[in-house]
């Protein structure tokens, strides 16, 4: 791959061999990337902040929020979906889910969740844009940065803060109304009746809010932040990133220096080092450096440079989402080339949809009845009085609907008389008959006794089956006859 | 910053030195990042604090009890009267109810069975084992044998006042005499009582043994406690000898060794250790684990 040495200052030796970080002070931007970013930010700010108010009608007993984290009963509710402790594995799904997202994500585009979606991003921006409508754009904020404290300054400032911690606690707010009921919640908020827990997880994301979106910002990205060191261990030459395209943009000269070449027919390149591009990068990137880790492939920049070709009369997308692969090859005077299907995106494309079709399949299948059996293990077996087997075993048996019902539990292979289960009563046929609450798990010890004269093998395959009487739903669990 | 009073500047690094030099070799003097000290000026002011609110100095007899004059022991205490709040209502009804009733009563059930668990697991595991199963000596709770009794009411008399227990008025008293140590019975006799108390549970005796000799002395000897089917009497804590579950070991040895050295097992009486809800939730725990009557 031709590359095309640049200077930078990095090598130079006197600089000291720590700097602090320089503060950065991104400049207005319009065009089609800030217009999709506004429209991103609108949607998931919208999603976050509302989606707790959003109510689903789940029958008596059940909480009416579409979204829930129950913590109290350990459930989580989504929409129509319903998820007991028991299957947190969901979870692992949705976590297998999220993070093959994002090397796909990262493999058609690099950093674009960065950029676009990530919740530091999307905060950082909106408090951005806060600041701007109060202190004015990049150079009049550096201006007054540079300057004396003024009246109108501490006022602008002050004002700047309030409005941030507004956000923030909006912020931290929003979020606890996904662990209660929301209406309810933001009433017992204010009239201080709420437990004292969200007040203080509140006063920590309005904290944590302020602090990162505040003041932070870019340093999250570039320091804290684990993901640029992975995306960058998982990219290839054929993702897409914000590139500067150095083969149409050196050498670079000055505009009107530019037009001169042009007229005597010569061809510079179209860049006119008018530094636009970095003065709108939010984690303050010269791109013209060449691919960045710091980039968060927002495309602010493109927009910036568009603005600047458009004024110029040069064509746009001096700046654009480009690869490695096609500028080497346009270096090298070759056609592009666009690789979206390559072995990698396959194979996140593929395990996405595996466990996403695993995840559907099983909530498909859920049902709303589960037993499962727990063998006493000390003692394994008792003899009895009169020379049987005994087993003990605890079953669970849940019910997940929202009404008690009656369920009988029959064994395979024993004879009705020889199963016994503690406090339950016995059904017509001999099976023990236990009601289970609305939405609850009930605890249920069983004893299965064989003669000891039947002489049973050491292991032996016991089946419990869950039926409910009325409906005659089954559920069904496997364990062990133990014998001597 | 302080002025540097050794104020030369390393030329590499254009950081200035704190003037120290070892074989050459130049200290420099970059100093700590502002935030690094403001957090350990911090963390001391913190210290201070502490040492203030909370207990921190040792004295002759005794330590400083700080502002907030807390201590672990008050705040375990605290945490224990929040439990039993917090169980307050379930405990009340445990109290309350008939051992009967809380059997019936499936949230009743749960909440006795789990907290006899846990008591049992800490009081009673240690000669019963973990799960009840016993041991040589120690009787198994699941099996349906009860030398003193396996109803609701007995199982709870049984805990309240134990087995044996001098200090307790109320324990469950008599023992087995020691007939061989005390030559009441010959070793042959002995012998021949064993094997034909083994008939009983489905052991064949030996060529040797004298069923009608070993009943004759039985009748005698044993039948007062014991009944003359063997089928043991629970007033008495004569445990039934026609079953399967043998405290002891069911070998003619272990047998043998019973007749000739008589005695029983001890229980301490538990009333006074334990307030008699966790006795109730315990009686429940055993009822329940497979043996009651
Ligand atoms: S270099 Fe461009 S794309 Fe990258 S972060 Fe800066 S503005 Fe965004
Ligand atoms: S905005 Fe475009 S023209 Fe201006 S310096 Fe950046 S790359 Fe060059």
């Amino acid at each position: 791959m031709t590359t095309v040495q640049l200077q930078t200052q990095d090598d130079s030796p006197d600089l000291p061999l720590y700097v602090s970080a320089p503060k950065v002070y991104p400049q207005r931007v319009h065009g089609v990337y800030r217009r999709i970013k506004w429209a991103l930010l609108i949607v998931t700010l919208g999603i976050y902040y509302l989606l707790p108010f959003v109510r689903w009608n789940r029958g008596p007993n059940e909480p009416s929020q579409a979204v829930l984290v129950d913590l109290a009963h350990r459930k989580f509710y989504f929409f129509f979906i319903e998820i007991w402790p028991q299957e947190v594995y969901y979870l692992t799904g949705l976590l297998i889910l999220a993070a093959m997202t994002l090397f796909l994500m990262n493999a058609l585009a690099g950093r674009v969740w960065c950029g676009y979606l990530c919740p530091q991003t999307i905060w950082t921006d909106l408090f951005l844009a806060t600041e701007r409508l109060i202190e004015g754009d990049r150079r009049e904020r550096m201006l007054k940065d540079a300057g004396p404290w003024t009246l109108a300054r501490v006022r602008e400032k002050t004002l700047k803060h309030f409005t941030w911690l507004m956000i923030a606690w909006w912020t931290g707010g929003a979020w606890v109304n996904y662990f209660a009921d929301a209406p309810t919640l933001v009433h017992d908020l204010a009239t201080f009746q709420a437990p004292v827990v969200s007040y203080v997880w509140i006063g920590i994301l309005t904290f944590t809010t302020y602090v990162l979106a505040g003041f932070m910002r870019e340093q999250v990205c570039l320091y804290m932040c684990p993901w640029p060191r992975i995306q960058a261990a998982l990219t290839d030459e054929y993702a897409l990133n914000v590139m500067y395209r150095l083969d149409r943009g050196e050498p670079r000269t000055s505009f009107k220096k530019s037009l001169a070449l042009r007229a005597k027919g010569e061809h510079p390149g179209d860049c006119i080092d008018c530094s636009q591009c970095v003065a709108v990068c939010p984690t303050g990137v010269d791109i013209r450096q060449g691919a960045n880790l710091g980039c968060i492939q927002c495309g602010l920049c493109i927009d910036a440079c568009d603005s600047i070709m458009e004024k110029i009369g040069r064509p746009p997308r001096l700046i654009a989402y480009d690869t490695d692969v096609n500028v080497a090859r346009r270096v090298a005077g070759k056609a592009n080339i666009f690789k979206p299907i390559r072995s990698r995106t396959v194979l996140y494309g593929t395990i996405i949809a595996l466990v996403g079709a695993v995840m559907l399949l099983a909530l498909a299948n859920r049902t709303n009845l589960s037993v499962s059996a727990m063998h006493d293990r000390n003692p394994m077996f008792v003899k009895t009085a009169d020379g049987s087997i005994r087993n003990a075993l605890t079953l669970h048996i849940v019910n997940r609907k929202p009404m008690a019902r009656r369920f009988a539990i029959e064994a395979a292979g024993f004879d009705p008389a020889h199963v016994e289960a503690v406090g339950a009563t016995k059904g017509a046929d001999g099976w023990p008959v236990v009601e289970v609450g609305p939405d609850q798990i009930r605890e249920l010890r069983m004893l299965v006794t064989v003669p000891g004269a039947t002489h049973p093998p050491p292991k032996q395959d016991l089946a419990f089956t869950v039926v409910d009487v009325a409906s005659g739903e089954k559920a069904m669990t496997t364990d062990n006859f133990i014998a001597p | 910053m302080p002025e540097q009073k050794h104020g030369e500047i390393d030329a590499h690094s254009g950081t200035p030195t704190t003037g120290h030099e070892w074989d050459g070799i130049k200290e420099l003097n970059t100093p700590l990042p502002r935030w690094w000290l403001n957090t350990f000026y911090a963390c001391i002011v913190w210290a201070i604090g502490y040492w203030l609110v909370y207990p921190a100095w040792p004295l002759l007899n005794g330590y400083t009890h700080g502002l907030a004059n807390w201590s672990s022991r008050v705040a375990i205490g605290e945490d224990l009267n929040e439990l039993k709040a917090l169980r307050g209502d379930m405990n009340e009804s445990i109290a309350t109810a008939s051992l009967a009733k809380i059997e019936n009563s499936p949230e009743l059930l749960a909440f006795a069975r789990a907290q006899g668990s846990a008591a049992f697991a800490l009081h009673c595991s240690t000669c019963h084992g973990a799960g009840g199963q016993g041991s040589k000596g120690y009787p198994n709770l699941n099996a349906d044998r009860w030398i003193w009794g396996g109803t609701l009411e007995a199982i709870q008399t049984t805990i309240t006042h134990g087995v044996r227990w001098d200090a307790d008025p109320e324990t469950h008293a008599s023992a087995m005499p020691a007939f061989g140590r005390d030559s009441l019975l010959s070793k042959s006799e002995i012998a021949n009582v064993a094997d034909y108390v083994r008939t009983w549970s489905g052991n064949a005796p030996p060529q040797s043994a004298d069923l009608a000799e070993g009943q004759r002395l039985f009748g005698q000897n044993c039948a007062t406690c014991h009944g003359e089917d063997g089928k043991g009497n629970v007033e008495l804590g004569a445990p039934n000898l026609t079953t399967q579950v043998w405290l002891y070991g069911p070998s003619k040895a272990a047998i043998i060794d019973r007749i000739q050295n008589g005695g029983g097992g001890v229980m301490p009486a538990w009333s006074g250790r334990l307030d008699p809800t966790t006795i109730k939730a315990l009686t429940i725990y055993v009822h329940t684990l497979g043996g009651g009557k």
